[in-house]
């Protein structure tokens, strides 16, 4: 009388109808989840699709307004994130809850038992952080640490509690291609022990690489559940959009027009010690044409920009022309007013301010270059509130920009909705020359997409679009003519059709100088 | 002469560094407390009153401690439960402080104080000097001296210290990882209080044994940039306790003997040496981040 081959293993943790309500707005409604133990699980989603409200629920950081949590197979409440490491579950943050003015032990030391005194907790964390390749020096300031290593100090004192899940929010997010193998191997040296881990991103590649299983979240619904090593990057895209991610049309060549910036032999010193100077550099952007610029981070790209914004206007006012008037010396608001536009790398603190609506953000950024439209007339320059409340809306329909309320901080945005706004923000004024840097740094699939798309509607429209970017999909998505720039000099521009990925590799690592072009058989574009 | 302005500086540098030490540990934890002033003023009543009722400069002291913190108290509820801008409510607490100790000590205008008693400590106040200037002290002496060790040991090596810390690096941060964000904050303000009004209590029961309408003189004012000038650091604050305190008692004998140096010269003394301590750390990003209370005077909701 045996019985029958045993339970099915029963999942370390099942989620069963959880729903966050934010007054009418539900972030997470009725998702049902379940992690085996020992598996990497992915939660996929685009920015805004609640996979971050959830871990918070998972985390006791936020309370659900209905639904259960099961761990083990029995229902438990997650009143506090201490209730949730004593059950445990170890959770990495993407926005690293960290203390800068303390040292990597103290920080460590805060989320354990408080009788465990400092030196063991330096001991075992050295111990640990070399045991999973993790290496970290206890004694360190957190202020003095780069992203990678802070990151490190969250894994480790997740590790440190001896979890059974260990949450991982958008850990690649701010790790190069390098740190990212490396936390690859330790998430599976984790899996190997039997833990499970419950990975968000957006980004398919790696989902489809390193997971087992993934739940795909929009809008804060289930919409998939699926193993991803059988799936495609584009299936799973359709499962996080809701619709295949809209491919980026550039029907037909544009006509070029005429020069609408120019750069002639520009050289600038390093501001500082850590800044590239840039070295005779060149370049001519006409109507109709988008110029991709190319190149490893660091190598001048936001020296580059600031000398063609006029955040730092350049000793040689010959150097820049803008629709042939020479602007060297010009800050900012002339060469808008010129008709340029310029969108910066950094989203939080430059290209916006956080924690102001994106009405004011919209002023401040338009104040000078629209002022009939945005303020009265006369010398008391009123600001005319309906005005820039009607333009922030257009621009948000434009663009496609979820926000919840009517006006929201910039701050409160993802990501993506940020980047969208900002991008939209120059694009309303029908700029003749853009410029922007890094267009879509860490933006999901979707916003990404509608951004580059209309860079190429403004291109195609007749404006001069210059594009500096690290991301050579999208480089050859949108270009007309790429040119890479390494050490602070520029390379000719090529016409994107003609240049291969080995090419531009080559010509990212600094041989600038080949005599032949190789042939169109080898580009990337069929 | 010498030893007795020494005696002179102990007694004026005492209650700066007893209510710096409290403003210290409040502003660890993220708060800004402008109000020393006032918690200073309402210790100094309310010691003086219960000394003069009772008798006994004991429960005087004790009711200095518990009528700042209760002072302060009011103070917590306002920026801690209602969220109330941290700068106004203090500026606020200052003001309401000052009339409410003159409104209550108003029956105790030149009465008679009651002096706290010295605690001569036998052998060590033997050793010539030394012995008379530092082991002959008041109670209110000895405090802040083992405060000062005190805290600096409870800030940098026990856990609750290092808790403290975190919440004013980044209450955001702290509350994600369990820490009661609200609850320290309180025990800090109370804290804080607590030391203002001891310092308080000294001013009514040691340094001029009487009540006086307005008797603190400015001094929390001064305690508050001590804490800045010390850059968050209690050893700090025992060393310029005493070099403001000198300050004030070098005025005094300045004026005294006819010096030509206009007193109010001096009397700023204190805050353009905290001005130039703030430019000197704000130099340095490294020396800010590490020193200074990120979350300082900044509001915190947690999100439920």
């Amino acid at each position: 009388m045996t019985l029958s081959e045993g339970p099915a293993t029963v999942p370390l943790l099942s989620v069963r109808g959880l729903t966050k309500l934010f007054g009418s707005f539900a972030a997470c409604s009725a998702i049902d989840l379940d992690i085996a133990p020992g598996e990497i699980h992915a939660l996929l989603g685009e920015n805004g699709a609640g996979k971050s409200t959830l871990v918070k629920m998972l985390f006791g950081v936020l309370q659900p307004s209905a639904g259960q949590i099961l761990w083990d197979g029995s229902p438990v409440t997650i009143a506090s994130p201490g209730e949730a490491r004593r059950l445990g579950i170890g959770m990495v943050f993407q926005h690293f809850s960290l203390f800068e003015a303390l040292t990597v032990a103290e920080n460590i030391a805060l989320s354990l038992d408080p009788r465990i005194s400092l030196s063991r907790i330096s001991d075992e964390a050295a111990s640990l952080s070399k045991a999973y390749g993790l290496p970290l020096d206890p004694k360190a300031h957190v202020a003095d640490l780069s992203v990678g290593e802070r990151q490190r100090i969250e894994i480790v004192r997740a590790l440190l509690q001896n979890p059974k899940l260990i949450i991982l929010d958008e850990p690649t997010s701010v790790l190069t291609p390098q740190e990212a193998d490396r936390l690859f191997e330790t998430l599976f040296k984790l899996k190997a022990e039997g833990r499970s881990v419950l990975y968000i991103s957006h980004r398919l590649e790696e989902v489809r690489r390193i997971c087992d299983r993934a739940t795909v979240l929009r809008h804060g619904k289930v919409t998939g559940a699926c193993d991803p090593k059988l799936e495609t990057p584009a299936s799973l895209a359709r499962m996080m959009v809701g619709s295949d991610v809209a491919e980026v049309h550039r029907d037909g060549e544009t006509p070029l027009g005429d020069t609408c910036i120019e750069v002639s032999d520009l050289s600038v010193p390093a501001r500082t010690p850590f800044a590239v100077s840039l070295k005779n550099i060149s370049m001519k952007v006409r109507a109709g044409e988008v110029l991709a610029i190319a190149g490893v981070a660091g190598n001048g790209q936001g020296e580059l920009f600031d000398a063609l914004s006029g955040e730092y206007p350049v000793a040689e006012d010959e150097a820049i022309r803008i629709r042939g008037k020479a602007v060297g010396h010009t800050g900012i608001n002339g060469r808008r007013l010129l008709g340029a536009g310029f969108v910066p790398e950094e989203r939080h603190g430059h290209a916006a301010v956080p924690a102001m609506p994106l009405s004011d953000n919209l002023l401040l950024a338009r104040s000078q270059s629209d002022r009939k439209a945005f303020l009265s007339a006369g010398f008391a320059a009123i600001v005319r509130h309906d005005a820039i409340r009607s333009a922030t809306r257009r621009i948000c329909e434009a663009m496609d920009v979820r926000k919840s309320g009517e006006d929201p901080l910039a701050g409160s945005l993802s990501g993506g909705n940020l980047q969208k706004f900002i991008v939209g923000r120059e694009l309303d004024r029908q700029p003749a020359v853009l410029v922007v840097n890094q267009p879509t740094w860490g933006v999901d699939a979707g916003a990404a997409s509608r951004i580059r798309q209309a860079l190429i509607d403004l291109a195609k429209a007749g404006s001069a679009v210059v594009v500096i970017s690290q991301d050579l999909d999208e480089i050859f998505e949108i270009a007309t003519n790429i040119a890479v720039i390494s050490e602070g000099k520029l390379s000719k521009a090529y016409p994107a059709g003609t240049l291969s990925l080995e090419r531009i590799g080559l010509m990212m690592g600094g041989v600038h100088e080949s005599h032949s072009i190789p042939e169109a058989a080898h580009a990337y574009r069929a | 002469m010498f030893e007795a302005i020494l005696l002179t500086v102990i007694t004026a540098s005492t209650p700066l560094v007893i209510a710096s030490l409290g403003e210290l540990v409040t502003e660890r934890a993220g708060v800004l407390n402008l109000g020393v002033e006032g918690m200073m003023i309402m210790g100094a009543v309310c010691a003086f009153a219960a000394a003069q009722l009772t008798g006994s400069p004991h429960l005087g002291i004790l009711a200095g401690i518990l009528g700042g913190a209760i002072f302060s108290l009011l103070f917590g509820f306002l920026t801690l439960t209602l969220v109330a801008n941290q700068v106004a409510t203090g500026l606020a607490l200052t003001i309401l402080g000052l009339g409410l100790s003159g409104q209550i000590g108003e029956a105790f205008v030149g009465q008679p104080g009651v002096k706290l008693p010295p605690i001569v400590i036998p052998l060590l106040s033997d050793i010539p000097f030394v012995g008379r200037v530092l082991f002959s002290q008041d109670l209110t002496f000895y405090l802040s001296i083992a405060l000062v060790i005190g805290i600096n040991w409870f800030l940098f090596r026990s856990r609750t210290g290092l808790k403290i810390r975190a919440i004013g690096d980044s209450h955001a941060s702290a509350h994600a990882l369990g820490i009661n964000v609200i609850r320290t904050r309180y025990l800090a303000v109370m804290f804080g209080g607590a030391c203002a009004g001891l310092a308080g209590a000294q001013l009514s029961l040691v340094y001029t044994p009487q009540w006086v309408e307005n008797m603190s003189a400015g001094r929390g004012w001064i305690a508050l940039a001590l804490v800045v000038f010390a850059s968050w650091r209690p050893w700090r604050v025992l060393a310029g306790g005493y070099l403001f305190g000198a300050v004030g008692v070098g005025q005094l004998h300045a004026q005294a003997f006819g010096v030509g140096l206009p007193s109010q010269l001096l009397s700023a003394l204190p805050y353009a040496a905290t001005i130039v301590v703030l430019i000197i750390i704000s130099h340095n990003r490294r020396t800010t981040l590490i020193n200074t209370p990120a979350s300082l005077g900044k509001p915190f909701v947690p999100d439920r």
